[in-house]
């Protein structure tokens, strides 16, 4: 169990949805940090010195050790401050969730999104297309599974530029109606699970 | 119940690799099954169906995608065996870092490998040998990067050993002569039979490149 006096720092940045989904996670766990905002354009010494390699936020400082990048960040919290857990116990579980969330990572961009109504920039662009299928199925697949891979604290981004989409026409008239997607994804899933070799 | 283990994976991938030695190490009997990324099959497709890539390990009728968290499941479900990430939960993440920066080599050496001759391919040349140097100088002078036993680190970087020899002749450069270090500890590494069993022969690899750069669209699914 983790000892009361000890240091946490975060590096990070008011912007970042990287940097805020650690302090959520350290908030989820009642863990006292010190939030330290850092200045991309000018990086400070110990950023570049906690993360050499990257040179990125979110760091997280524990007892003055480093670790760095979000996801790696997020298993290390959870793995030191064991209450609220954040992954699963189960590692077939605990697999699928990595799956996901690096697949969130990847696919979803969601840093693209800050500032922006769109991620081709004022109106909807080929990106926003090709990623509204992922979104919603993502979404949908939340429902199905039960997991909140998609939470609207974490990716506050994510839920306006979806909210952004839902009010265009097109977009409407596209996307598959929801009570035949989430029959369609339950079918998938079980079938996942039913697969014999 | 007794464990079924099926390996989905095609034989120069170095993700594929990855799998294999972990589950060799861990003594694990499994069912290698190779796949024709050209062709795919319908098990391919029903096991991977957001990615459609190697490797897949189905364990007991449950997929596995993506290489690293097959190494980390492997190591989970078979705890008793020879751990392959450290226990302390910092070791394990700076471990776990590591892979990921490793992960991050691939544009890089698909640029230097499949991209445009001259300035692409260059550009992927320099990504490579930097992002291989900043690798060895986390390796240093230990045997390997987790200090005295071989693990995930080691696993994550030597499939891409396999590839070397063709990184070299389509790149015009030495990897030895940029990270002697690697090339040592690359080495130490095929001593073990989980590596040796697992890895593809160079020679055949490299004799690869020509029919996959036919087909080079294919090769994001490796």
């Amino acid at each position: 169990m983790a000892e009361r006096s000890e240091e946490v720092k975060l590096l990070g940045m008011w912007a970042s949805p990287f940097s805020r989904r650690v302090e959520i996670a350290l908030t989820l766990k009642g863990v006292p940090y010190e939030f330290s905002e850092q200045d991309i354009a000018n990086k400070s010494p110990l950023l570049l010195q906690s993360n050499p390699v990257h040179k990125m936020i979110p760091v997280l400082l524990h007892n003055g050790k480093p670790i760095s990048e979000s996801l790696v960040i997020l298993e290390y919290i959870d793995e030191t401050w064991q209450n609220n857990p954040i992954l699963p116990q189960d590692p077939y579980d605990r697999a699928i969730a990595r799956f996901w969330a690096r697949f969130v990572d990847e696919q979803l961009m969601e840093k693209e999104l800050v500032g922006k109504d769109f991620l081709g920039g004022e109106s909807l662009g080929f990106v926003d297309i090709v990623a509204t299928l992922v979104a919603f199925w993502l979404m949908r697949t939340e429902e199905v599974v039960g997991v909140k891979v998609v939470p609207v604290e974490m990716f506050p981004e994510i839920h306006r530029w979806v909210k952004n989409l839902l009010d265009i026409d097109v977009i409407k008239k596209c996307i598959p109606p929801e009570d035949e997607h989430l029959n369609y994804i339950r079918a998938r899933m079980d079938s996942l699970k039913l697969k014999s070799v | 119940m007794v464990d079924e283990v099926i390996l989905l994976g095609y034989w120069p991938s170095t993700f594929g690799v990855r799998t294999r030695i972990a589950l060799e190490e861990k003594d694990i009997k499994f069912d290698y099954r190779e796949q024709d990324l050209f062709n795919k099959s319908s098990l391919l497709l029903e096991m991977n169906p957001v990615h459609k890539k190697i490797p897949v390990l189905i364990h007991n009728g449950k997929p596995v995608c993506e290489s690293l968290i097959q190494v980390e499941y492997i190591d989970e479900t078979w705890p008793g065996k020879i751990p392959l990430l450290p226990s302390d939960p910092y070791q394990r993440d700076q471990a776990k870092f590591w892979g990921d920066f490793i992960d991050k080599m691939v544009p890089g050496l698909v640029r230097l490998m499949w991209g445009a001759k001259g300035e692409e391919q260059e550009a992927g040349k320099k990504e490579f040998i930097e992002m291989l140097k900043t690798v060895e100088s986390e390796l240093g002078d230990k045997t390997y990067f987790g200090g005295e036993a071989f693990g995930y680190v080691d696993i994550a970087l030597i499939g891409y050993y396999c590839w070397f020899d063709a990184f070299e002749k389509y790149g015009n450069f030495s990897i030895e002569a940029e990270c002697p270090k690697i090339i040592a500890w690359a080495k130490s590494c095929m001593k073990r039979d989980s590596v040796a069993k697992s890895l593809p022969d160079s020679e055949k690899v490299t004799e690869l490149v020509p029919e996959l750069k036919k087909k080079w669209l294919c090769l994001k699914s490796l």
